[in-house]
């Protein structure tokens, strides 16, 4: 029995953590406390991603399609073999951007209403 | 240090995530809290958060292919749901009536304290108290924190509108305190209400204070006309409140006037006492054996026999006949859920083999063997729950079947499908899931991947014993429940047969007590008696009329000892006769045949010799071979002759022996002398439909009293079925059980063959490539199911013979081993094994040797 699809607006809006996890996969192959450092640092230390959510989103994120396990691995004298890295997958790329796209339309939306400040 | 305790007990705490996602991560997760130094309190939170959301992610999954794989097989899964339906829906009925009766504790503060106490004489354990008795036992007692006691009785009531007729209690001042129950508005009965001249006060039902005053609560310090007498509404109970059965209405103290406490032979006070903290039921009886022993030897003449009887009111308050019959038709809904789940299970387990491909591949996809076992146990708990849900359903439809399986309790009416039995029910269909479910799924998981290989089939040697196994014992309780269900229908078939000694079609009854003091003259009542049975002789279609004081079988009690030549002869079971006052007409209204002298007459009256009709059970026992005419016997105070002898009825119903009958001219009962006895019953034999006379009669009455009222209306043979209504709905239910299991029984005898025929044919095609006749490919088919039955039929007839012999005491004198009814039992299992049978051994017939042997 064929299924359908997803489509990518099926998945907004995105929780957060999830989000931030596409990012930190999207410019390379990271494995969990790596996605855990850049999520900190990208945010300046206001997201601190715990064990639990990191790979409880992790979970969910491959059941959905939106990331993969890499098979490929790093030099072994840089690689820990508890680690697995995960990878953004095209799927993925487009929730992210459809996800991007969402809040950006919010954030105009919130500006002509003067909830933001105008852009520079 | 510090450290490593905190990651031990993160560790630790890990378990509280699904086995696969600690399996897959958490050597991650360790790693990643190592790194970070996390605080204790904040691995708990993230824990606590993060734990429940995984495993509800994972149910969603598995619902989600659980519904797949559902939709997949409608044909599995109604027939699966339907089962289960049928099972817990058997089991949450039989249980919400079970509960009531026997389980849950009557509705009184600490109620296990209450007891119900009862004089004994050799032959009768459960003897009414005499008030004299009363009074010393509760006067010489330590063992009660207090002892009450109270009588049920009816009355006239006239309030607003038309007369009625209702139950009600006769109560001691202090025995609302002993149950410890209070008004809902107002005040109950104390002590003070309770003296001799004291003002005569009543208490209402919840129900009858709605229906008899719009539940007006104005109505406390109002009047209310009792038979005649006024009473002062002093307080209105709450709904839940009802004693010391479900009919009373109305409560009123006793007021025992001085002369009350004369004779130690008049019993009819029913002893409730609270048992004082500490005190156990056998220190209670102890003493109260002491107590008994004493009065013995103080009175000799009158107490002579006499012992006492205590026990736990709930114990007390149903028989063990209706015990026995609720505990049977527990067990035989039992059955039928194990039947069910046996049934369900084998599905389960042949789909899970015919699966064996779908979870090797998911097993080679990386997907744990706990993720399996846990995706098929979200199966079967969603037919379980599925057929839970259904399973309420039906047996709220059920409920009012099985009302008539209750008796008069102190508690309210219907079995309802309440918190209490809503729990059972949910526990049933959780523990069923995981009954049927989780055996098959840890076996299929059995986490091998030669389901894999090519051409692989499913099903082997080994897991075919086991699914005959379920299937043996599918075949066994449903010939259990077949054998007690054609004893018990044997035996009721054999009660119901039983002649009644009267003949009870076409006879209307009603009842119309005469309320005393207003008709305490005996000519005043015979002036009532003989204008109502005349207008209603004389309306169409009726042949005759009379009034008994009670009808038969809907009064056990009336029982009198006999005094033959001076000589009082002992009050136990075998010589006492029932004692019932009646006009004229009686004998020829039921047609009861009198054998010997006459029938009473109007010439009876109390200027004659006080004449009796006796049964002949009673002229047997005294002057056996001989003429019984004209012979005395003392009886009810006073010196009778017997004027003629009659044929025996059932007074006491057709299942228990009857003490012999004496029947005295209503004309010649004394003025206030065995009130009781009063004839109210009145009985009248028509043709065509009974309830067109109703009417009329209703009217006659009205003319010949405006005030008086008509109740229990039914027609005799109503009577006569109401008396083994409890066992007639019983034998229904059981008997619908075992039709059930019978089915579920050939369902699964067709799954299994089905299975085998779909397994083996390959095998059948070389067989018959071979030269094998269809004949024999038929024998290895049915050779199958018939070890199946035969071993099942051996193993059944032993256990349904404990079973008979266990409920016994039900079974009206047949045998538990009745030969008739086993034969006919086993030969239907033979039939329903041949039924199920059927299909899968055509199928064998057409197996196709090209196309079998194509797919090796």
């Amino acid at each position: 029995m064929a299924q359908k699809s997803p489509q990518p607006e099926e998945f907004l809006p995105l929780p957060a953590a999830t989000f931030h996890i596409l990012m930190a996969v999207a410019e390379e192959d990271r494995h969990g406390y790596a996605i855990i450092q850049d999520v900190a640092t990208r945010t300046g230390g206001e997201l601190k991603l715990s064990a639990g959510t990191l790979y409880r989103s992790i979970q969910r994120m491959l059941d959905q399609g939106l990331i993969i396990e890499t098979v490929e691995r790093p030099d072994p004298e840089f690689d820990d073999e508890r680690r697995r890295y995960y990878r953004i997958t095209p799927f993925g790329t487009s929730v992210a951007k459809a996800e991007a796209t969402r809040l950006a339309k919010l954030v105009k939306w919130a500006r002509t209403m003067g909830f933001a400040p105008q852009k520079a | 240090m510090r450290f490593y305790g905190v990651m031990r007990f993160y560790r630790a705490l890990l378990h509280l995530y699904p086995a696969s996602f600690r399996a897959e991560y958490g050597e991650e997760m360790c790693a990643v809290v190592a790194r970070r130094h996390v605080s204790l309190l904040s691995a708990v939170f993230e824990i606590l958060r993060n734990a429940p959301a995984v495993h509800w992610d994972i149910l969603r999954q598995d619902l989600r292919y659980t519904a797949r794989t559902l939709s997949r097989a409608p044909g599995f899964t109604a027939v699966a749901i339907l089962v289960l339906a049928l099972g817990i829906s058997a089991n949450t009925a039989v249980f919400s009536v079970t509960d009531k009766v026997l389980i849950r504790p009557l509705p009184f503060p600490s109620s296990d304290r209450l007891v119900s106490v009862w004089e004994t004489v050799p032959g009768f354990k459960h003897m009414e108290l005499s008030p004299v008795n009363y009074r010393d036992w509760r006067r010489m007692n330590t063992v009660f924190a207090d002892f009450g006691a109270a009588t049920t009785f009816s009355a006239n009531i006239i309030s607003q509108g038309a007369p009625e007729r209702i139950s009600l209690a006769v109560v001691t001042g202090n025995l609302f305190a002993v149950l410890g129950v209070q008004p809902m508005i107002g005040r109950s009965i104390s002590p003070a209400d309770d003296r001799d001249g004291a003002p005569q006060t009543a208490v209402l039902s919840y129900g009858l204070w709605q229906r008899a005053f719009g539940g007006d609560p104005g109505v406390l310090g109002r009047k209310l006309d009792l038979d005649g007498k006024p009473h002062v509404v002093i307080g209105i109970m709450p709904p839940s409140f009802h004693f010391p059965d479900q009919e009373a209405e109305l409560w009123t103290p006793f007021q025992f006037p001085n002369s009350a406490f004369e004779d130690r032979d008049d019993n009819y006070l029913n002893g409730v006492a609270r048992l004082r903290p500490g005190v156990s039921l056998e220190q209670a009886q102890a003493e109260m054996n002491l107590i008994a022993g004493q009065l013995r030897r103080e009175y000799p003449k009158e107490l002579g026999n006499t012992g006492a009887y205590v026990n736990f009111l709930r114990q007390d308050e149903v028989t063990a006949q209706r015990r026995l019959l609720l505990l049977a038709l527990s067990g035989a809904a039992l059955c039928v859920l194990l039947i069910a789940c046996t049934n369900l299970a084998n599905l389960l387990f042949a789909r899970a083999l015919v699966r064996r491909r779908e979870l090797a591949v998911r097993t080679a996809l990386g997907a744990g063997r706990e993720r399996l076992v846990r995706q098929l146990v979200t199966e079967s708990m969603v037919l379980s729950l599925s057929g839970g849900s259904l399973g309420v359903l039906l047996a709220a439809l059920a409920l009012p079947l099985l009302g008539r399986l209750v008796p008069s309790l102190p508690v309210s009416g219907m079995p309802s499908l309440d918190a209490r039995v809503l729990s059972f029910a949910v526990l049933l269909t959780v523990l069923t899931g995981v009954a049927f479910g989780v055996v098959p799924a840890l076996r299929a998981c059995r986490g091998d991947l030669t389901g894999l290989r090519e051409g692989s089939r499913a099903g082997g040697g080994r897991k075919a014993g086991l699914r005959s196994a379920l299937i043996l014992t599918e075949v066994t309780l449903s010939l259990v429940l077949l054998i007690s269900a054609g004893l018990l229908l044997h035996a009721l078939l054999r009660i119901q047969s039983v002649d009644p000694g009267f003949r009870s079609d076409g006879v209307l009854t009603l009842e119309t007590a005469l309320p005393m003091p207003k008709y305490a003259a005996t000519t005043k009542r015979a002036a009532f008696y003989q204008r109502v049975l005349s207008d209603i002789r004389a309306l169409p279609g009726v042949s005759d009329a009379a009034y008994i004081s009670y009808l038969p079988m809907t009064m056990t009690g009336g029982i009198w000892p006999v005094d033959i030549d001076g000589r009082t002869l002992d009050r136990s079971e075998d010589h006492a006769a029932s004692l019932r006052y009646i006009t004229p007409g009686f004998f020829s209204t039921l047609k009861i045949p009198i054998q010997t002298g006459r029938n009473i007459s109007d010439s009876d009256t109390r200027d004659r010799p006080m004449a009796a009709v006796v049964s002949q059970s009673f002229a047997r026992r005294y002057w056996p071979g001989q003429n019984p005419l004209g012979r005395h016997f003392k009886f009810a105070f006073l010196d009778r002759t017997i004027v003629g002898v009659v044929g025996d009825i059932r007074v006491r119903g057709l299942e228990r022996n009857s003490e012999p009958q004496v029947y005295l001219p209503e004309l010649q009962q004394q003025d206030d002398s065995l009130v009781g006895y009063t004839p109210k019953g009145l009985v009248i034999r028509a043709s065509g439909n009974l309830q067109l006379l109703l009417p009329a009669v209703r009217r006659i009455i009205h003319n010949a009293d405006p005030e008086q009222p008509v109740s229990d209306v039914r027609t005799l043979s109503e009577i006569v079925d109401d008396d083994t209504a409890p066992r007639a709905v019983q034998v229904r239910i059981i008997v619908a059980f075992a039709a059930l299991a019978l089915l579920l029984a050939g369902i699964g005898i067709h799954g299994l063959l089905s299975f085998t025929v779909s397994t083996r044919s390959p095998e059948f095609a070389v067989r018959v490539a071979l030269g094998a006749q269809p004949g024999n490919i038929l024998g290895i088919v049915l050779r199958e199911s018939a070890l199946l039955a035969g071993a099942g039929v051996i193993l059944g007839v032993a256990l349904a013979y404990i079973a008979g012999r266990a409920m016994q005491s039900l079974l009206a004198g047949l045998n538990p081993g009745d030969a008739s009814t086993f034969l006919i039992a086993a030969a239907l299992c033979f039939l329903m094994t041949l039924a199920g049978s059927l299909a899968p051994s055509l199928r064998a017939l057409r197996v196709d040797a090209i196309t079998a042997l194509r797919s090796e």
